[in-house]
């Protein structure tokens, strides 16, 4: 009970910042709008009939389990942060195990995506992405699955980086080829064997 | 015999890739209920043994206890039987002081986890509110702690440092950054709690006048205790009190200590050992009018640059 109490009181901070964090909230309602709206509805305009593909349905699944990803990833390098601040003091002095800290965070900044992600749900039925109670439901797992995944790469970086400048040049290195890499805009069935290849480890395209 | 609050034990550190012993055989113990103080210079090992006490560094050997608990074998226990001030804010800036002190409430097992301050234990609410009224602070416990002054997150973290009833409080350089009056009043608050709740204080300092009111003292430096001991007992190695006079007449005055056999020496003004006699004794013998009479105590910092710059030499 202890340790429930400890890792609900690490995710409870987490999701405190992030509603106190107007720019963060701000962004999770106009990224999802700008990346599906104006691109998947440009791709769906020019190129959706031709290529038989419905390009906001596309970029909607891309951007959600991207968003997912990405979020709780840099959600977990903000120990980082603490580190700096030294907050994180506070935590690693306390009589709690590690591994309570780490879930806590790791929850924590699931819930922030998922909260991140619901403007995101709320426009695809806006714009007509065909989405039935079955898919929502589906999206469930799968988007927690995202939540975790990013949350161990974010553990990952949080064991080789030293401080969150480091790992913000990961995110690019590692976040942008997956726009690709992982189709979020364009579909990868057809890849040359090196990009199937990058796209088979790159962590979004496992 | 009380178990020490305290039992350091041939205590050595050597870091991964360093040629020398961080902390190189330190031993020492403290009562419960003492003031301790730790000192010494930069690079003397302090915030090592400091780091080891409270389970946030494993020693290379040795052993040490805090409350008799291992800090290696029951680390959880010892963190549950200290309370850490440290010498920058390690408090989350985001939140409000309530909320960093209720998520410390939480991670310490004191409180069952409530997401607002209201729906917490009435218990909690009311510690919160005594702790605030001895540190004096009020209703600034629900500003963003962004928004207080350094002062201010020094008493919330005495607040926050103190909600889990440590029997050992460490304070890290607690003054560091604060000004005058901050800082005689954070003593005030420090000798308050002692007073009410009995506990064991292991204060690093660099301010060496806030380590003269230390049961005792332990210097450290290039990881080896160099002295130990009471302060006046430090202090008195050094030799005893002096006093200083002087007078308009300074040839009479002179004529006057030579003639009675008091040894003195001039250093601006005359400067009498007292060695044994009371400044009363040496003031009596004096029959010229003084126009400076004072006693001078060696203090603690001379104590320190005497015994350091013999470690040196």
């Amino acid at each position: 009970m202890r340790e429930l109490n400890a890792v609900a009181a690490i995710a409870a901070r987490d999701l405190l910042k992030f509603i106190r964090d107007p720019g963060r909230l701000v962004a999770s309602v106009v990224f999802p709008f700008v990346m599906i709206s104006m691109l998947g509805g440009t791709l769906q305009l020019n190129l959706g009939k031709s290529a038989g593909i419905n390009f906001i349905a596309f970029t909607f699944t891309g951007f959600l389990g991207m968003t997912l990803f990405q979020s709780t990833a840099q959600g977990l390098t903000s120990l980082m942060d603490d580190r700096v601040n030294d907050f994180a003091q506070e935590l690693f002095i306390s009589p709690v195990s590690r591994y309570s800290i780490v879930v806590g965070k790791i929850l924590g900044e699931t819930t922030v995506a998922v909260i991140q992600v619901l403007p995101m749900v709320v426009l695809a039925f806006a714009l007509r992405v065909p989405l039935t109670a079955a898919h929502v439901a589906l999206l469930v797992p799968v988007a927690l699955l995202s939540c975790f995944m990013g949350g161990a790469f974010g553990l990952v970086l949080l064991n080789t980086m030293s401080d969150s400048r480091a790992s913000n040049q990961v995110f690019n290195f590692v976040f942008l080829p997956q726009y690709f890499l992982a189709g979020l805009i364009a579909p990868i069935n057809a890849l040359p064997w090196y990009l199937a290849l990058a796209s088979l480890i790159s962590p979004m395209g496992m | 015999m009380a178990t020490p609050a305290i039992e350091v034990r041939d205590l050595v550190k050597r870091y991964r890739k360093g040629t020398t012993n961080a902390v190189d055989g330190v031993s020492f113990s403290v009562e419960p209920g003492q003031f301790f103080a730790l000192l010494g210079p930069n690079g003397a090992g302090k915030t090592t043994t400091i780091a080891i006490l409270t389970t946030t560094l494993s020693p290379t050997s040795g052993t040490v206890r805090i409350s008799g608990h291992d800090v290696v074998r029951e680390a959880s226990l010892v963190r549950h039987q200290v309370g850490i001030i440290f010498q920058r804010p390690s408090l989350d800036m985001n939140l409000t002081g309530e909320e960093n002190v209720r998520i410390h409430a939480i991670l310490y097992n004191l409180y069952p986890f409530r997401p607002f301050y209201w729906l917490m234990p009435g218990g909690y609410r009311k510690q919160l509110r005594e702790l605030a009224d001895v540190v004096g602070l009020g209703a600034d416990l629900f500003k963003p702690v962004k928004r207080l002054s350094g002062g201010m997150q020094r008493k919330l973290e005495i607040i926050r440092g103190l909600m889990h009833h440590p029997r050992v409080l460490f304070l890290d350089e607690p003054t560091s950054g604060l000004d005058t009056v901050s800082r005689r009043n954070l003593w005030q608050y420090i000798g308050e709690l002692r007073r009410r709740h009995d506990i064991t204080i292991c204060l690093t300092t660099h301010q060496l006048n806030e380590a003269e009111e230390a049961d005792h003292v332990c210097i450290l430096d290039h990881g080896h205790v160099v002295a130990m001991g009471a302060p006046r007992d430090v202090k008195t190695e050094l030799g005893h009190e002096r006093l200083v006079v002087d007078a308009t007449d300074r040839t009479a005055l002179r004529r006057r200590l030579v003639a009675t056999n008091i040894p003195f020496s001039e250093d601006g003004h005359f400067v009498i050992a007292l060695d044994g006699r009371t400044a009363h004794e040496v003031v009596r013998a004096i029959d010229e009018p003084l126009t400076v009479l004072r006693t001078e105590s060696p203090t603690l910092e001379d104590a320190y640059l005497r015994i350091l710059a013999a470690g040196d030499a």
